[in-house]
């Protein structure tokens, strides 16, 4: 397989087969933070999107022309999380500067990202799966579109839940929100076998 | 006054606060790890390992760090003592480091100790913080290896990786499995919630709690 199209692979992989939230847990501290509302966590999916593309690609570089020349990998996870927490203080920045509208609409999950496990997941399994640069990108894109999927839906469920449906007192709240996810959980589970990337 | 104050603290964060399922905190490694009570036993050690001593730090350090940039400086304590558990994990015990993949090094990102670390650590002396960080990772401890035993049980009929139950026994393959981890951790919270809650209430109404501070990272 060449290169393009096995990164395509991991793109489609990473949203639908290996979903980083719904298969690997990761990032679920704000997934059940802040699915209450639709637009909130369109705006926090986008957030992710954008930063985990770019940290992947930034980790990545730095991983392979910093980290492994010198022998330090172990170092990895202090490298990882500055460049995260970096990156997003100058997004942060950045958008400020720039445009209101999209700061009202991003800038206030930026700070909730840095501590989101998802992002600094998603750099250490492209590490471990010793992705090329390509790959890497489009694994860290995947991820960011697959957990903005599902924190979307979620949203878009609990919206509805909150209407119409009574909830035994002792699963309110993060109870019913869990029990949603592994639905939809199993529901993913329907696309294993399409694309599998190892 | 001082034994009590201890007491105290150990009572919060193992019952009435506990990280897990009450403020719903750390959540990733919970399910992620839970599948094999073996890796869940390593990276528990871990982590009570990790938030005690990451604790003490920053409360030994807490009037040099400058508020602003304390969030940076927390993150890169909890760090180091993050690549110390890794290095360890390597050298001496390869085949669960390996199976526990990147879930060592998402002990950073872990809310629990950041916000331990946010919450108590920063106004608090150092041996209290020591016994905060050590109590709350023994609170998340005993969630995790009840949520684990039940999922080894039932998902390979297992314990310790030894096979307990008889061959009559039909494997629940989906319990090692993402969707049985949430079913399982929904159950869990369910049952406590649904029969301690009250009781919880009327205690937080009750006393006075010098050390309650909702971690939320």
């Amino acid at each position: 397989m060449t290169d393009g199209l096995f990164a395509f692979g991991v793109f489609f992989a990473a949203i639908f087969t290996n979903n980083i939230l719904l298969t690997n847990y990761l990032g679920m501290c704000s997934f059940l933070a802040v699915s209450k509302e639709l637009k909130t966590s369109f705006g926090l999916g986008m957030a992710v999107v954008f930063v985990m593309t770019c940290t992947s690609a930034i980790n990545w570089l730095i991983y392979y022309y910093v980290l492994v020349p010198y022998d330090i990998v172990y170092l990895r996870f202090i490298a990882f999380i500055i460049v995260i927490a970096a990156f997003v203080q100058l997004v942060e920045m950045v958008i400020e500067r720039l445009s209101d509208a999209l700061y009202a609409a991003l800038g206030i999950f930026l700070p909730l990202i840095t501590v989101n496990c998802a992002i600094l997941g998603a750099s250490l399994f492209m590490v471990i799966r010793e992705y090329t640069f390509v790959s890497g990108l489009a694994f860290g894109a995947g991820s960011g579109i697959g957990w903005a999927v599902a924190i979307i839906a979620m949203a878009g469920i609990r919206t509805k839940l909150n209407v119409r449906s009574k909830v035994p007192f002792g699963l309110t709240g993060a109870g019913i929100t869990l029990i949603i996810a592994g639905i939809m959980a199993l529901a993913f589970m329907g696309f294993a076998g399409m694309i599998s990337i190892t | 006054m001082k034994s009590y104050k201890f007491r105290q603290v150990i009572k919060e964060n193992v019952g009435i606060n506990n990280p897990v399922f009450v403020q719903i905190l750390g959540i990733c490694s919970t399910l992620a790890v839970t599948n094999v009570l073996k890796n869940t036993v390593v990276m528990c050690a871990g982590l009570v390992f990790v938030t005690g001593l990451s604790n003490l730090t920053v409360s030994l350090l807490r009037k040099y760090i400058p508020s602003r940039i304390r969030m940076m400086v927390e993150t890169l304590i909890i760090a180091a003592y993050v690549i110390i558990v890794d290095v360890v994990l390597k050298a001496f015990i390869p085949d669960i480091s390996r199976q526990l993949g990147p879930y060592v090094g998402l002990i950073i990102t872990n809310c629990i100790i950041m916000g331990r670390a946010e919450a108590f650590a920063l106004s608090n002396p150092p041996t209290l913080s020591l016994v905060d960080g050590l109590s709350s990772g023994l609170g998340y401890s005993y969630v995790l290896l009840i949520i684990a035993f039940l999922r080894e049980l039932l998902g390979s009929g297992a314990i310790w990786g030894f096979r307990v139950l008889g061959d009559w026994w039909i494997n629940w393959n989906i319990m090692i499995m993402a969707p049985g981890a949430f079913f399982m951790l929904a159950l869990f919270i369910w049952v406590v919630k649904g029969s301690f809650m009250k009781e919880k209430q009327a205690a937080t109404a009750g006393s006075p709690q010098p050390a309650s501070a909702g971690g939320k990272s």
